[in-house]
């Protein structure tokens, strides 16, 4: 136990995550502390072209398994399940209406990509192995929870017109997807040869640049809590700290099953955990525009995002760490 | 100098659905419109600012046309069936321009 405490103590004194917190309290505080719109792409561009490079050379290393496609396939249905999962809790312990618990269902089912990198920061500063992989389940997790919210939503209404072809193509085809998939595919086929002529721009800097996008991230959590905490009451609340923890468990049981190492259980956990605020707000807003986007972008962004980052993945990663005896 | 009378209709909205308003427009026969962007507001669905964004999807826009006067129901009617249903704000104005043949 002690140790698991004091993994958990080290990562939450982490760079990244501090930076995160400054962020937050910065945008509390009412700071004029701010990141060019411009810049802020560009760091996530980095990020996610790195992080899916990285992945690929991992499985250019250690080579194609069965592993691949359960893992592939176990986050895929994760990614079905856990809206419905969340849909029960929300419409159980708070007084949302069928719309809006689906809308924010959907986000719960989803990822968080920004919480995976910062994961994967913390795994690689802990010297915690994870399978490089675990960057192609991430992007399988993004769209499924959309299709799961809008059957929620279809089976109450007997509406099926929710779902249009355009839509499912921005979905598929949005940028982080299209960036993580093809950077995942390009560092798959390079391997370690390719690491090597890019490590200095994608290995060493990766650190520094996550700290400045998270303190970015921070800033932009804190004014959304800000701006939103007044539509929350406590139940949607306690749901947004709630839910990252009951995913979990289920990511941690995928992982466990599937035989994954430590990391990869944890990045499990914490894809299961996170909550999307980027792709399925914006399929929530074409697909169910009468739900009210201050509910789920603030839980999502404002609750779960902070809570993930903070506390979450300390404790994701000491879980998995006990679990595996790792 | 010779103007045209001619309608300015100013569509405010979601920019993830500028494509599907644009689209519209374009199929209603408007020949041309500007895209503006929109740096924050307040309305119905209370205050935003597009600092406080995570992306581009989660902002507003402005989608600018000048038509004829006599063009002015089709574009409507085309720009009602996306804006319907979303956060958004429609205006028309009299305008006039100098080269009504563009319009």
């Amino acid at each position: 136990m002690d140790q698991i405490l004091s993994l958990a103590a080290t990562n939450l004194l982490s760079p990244i995550i501090l930076c995160f917190a400054l962020g937050v309290l910065a945008a509390l505080a009412r700071s004029d502390l701010s990141f060019p719109e411009a810049v802020a792409k560009g760091m996530s561009i980095y990020l996610l072209f790195a992080i899916g490079f990285k992945g690929g050379v991992s499985v250019a290393d250690h080579g194609i398994d069965a592993r691949l496609a359960l893992s592939l396939l176990a986050g895929i249905v994760l990614s079905f399940l856990l809206p419905l999962i969340a849909f029960a809790l929300l419409r159980g312990m708070t007084g949302l209406s069928r719309l809006d618990a689906a809308a924010v269902a959907a986000h719960y089912g989803s990822i968080s990509i920004v919480t995976f990198v910062a994961a994967t920061s913390v795994l690689e500063s802990s010297g915690i192995a994870s399978e490089g992989y675990m960057v192609a389940v991430a992007a399988a997790m993004e769209a499924p929870a959309i299709l799961s919210a809008l059957w929620l939503i279809s089976r109450g209404q007997g509406d099926g017109r929710r779902m249009d072809p355009e839509l499912m193509r921005e979905i598929m085809l949005n940028g982080s997807i299209v960036l993580l998939v093809g950077s995942f595919v390009i560092g798959g086929i390079t391997g370690a040869d390719g690491l090597a002529r890019i490590e200095s721009f994608i290995v060493s800097p990766f650190q520094g640049v996550l700290c400045l996008f998270l303190l970015d991230m921070g800033l932009v959590a804190g004014r959304g809590l800000r701006e939103g905490g007044a539509v929350l009451r406590p139940g949607p609340l306690v749901f947004g700290v709630i839910m990252p923890v009951v995913g979990s468990a289920f990511g941690l049981a995928a992982g466990l099953l599937l035989g994954l190492s430590t990391g990869g259980v944890a990045l499990m956990m914490v894809l299961s955990a996170s909550a999307s605020y980027i792709a399925v707000p914006a399929a929530m807003r074409v697909a169910l525009p009468e739900a009210n986007p201050s509910i789920y972008l603030t839980l999502s962004l404002g609750v779960t995002f902070p809570f993930n980052l903070t506390l979450g993945i300390p404790l994701y990663v000491a879980v998995a760490s006990f679990a595996t005896g790792g | 100098m010779q103007t045209h009378k001619a309608k300015r209709v100013e569509i405010t909205i979601e920019a993830i659905m500028q494509s599907r308003l644009t689209d519209a427009l374009t199929k209603a026969g408007v020949t041309g419109y500007t895209i503006l962007p929109v740096f924050g507001g307040s309305g119905r669905s209370g205050q935003w600012s597009r600092s406080g964004q995570v992306s581009r999807a989660s902002g507003m826009v402005c989608v600018v046309c000048m038509i004829r006067p006599d063009r002015l129901d089709g574009l409507l009617d085309a720009a009602f069936e996306v804006v319907e249903r979303h956060i958004g704000v429609v205006s028309v104005v009299d305008c006039e321009v100098l080269r009504a043949e563009r319009f």
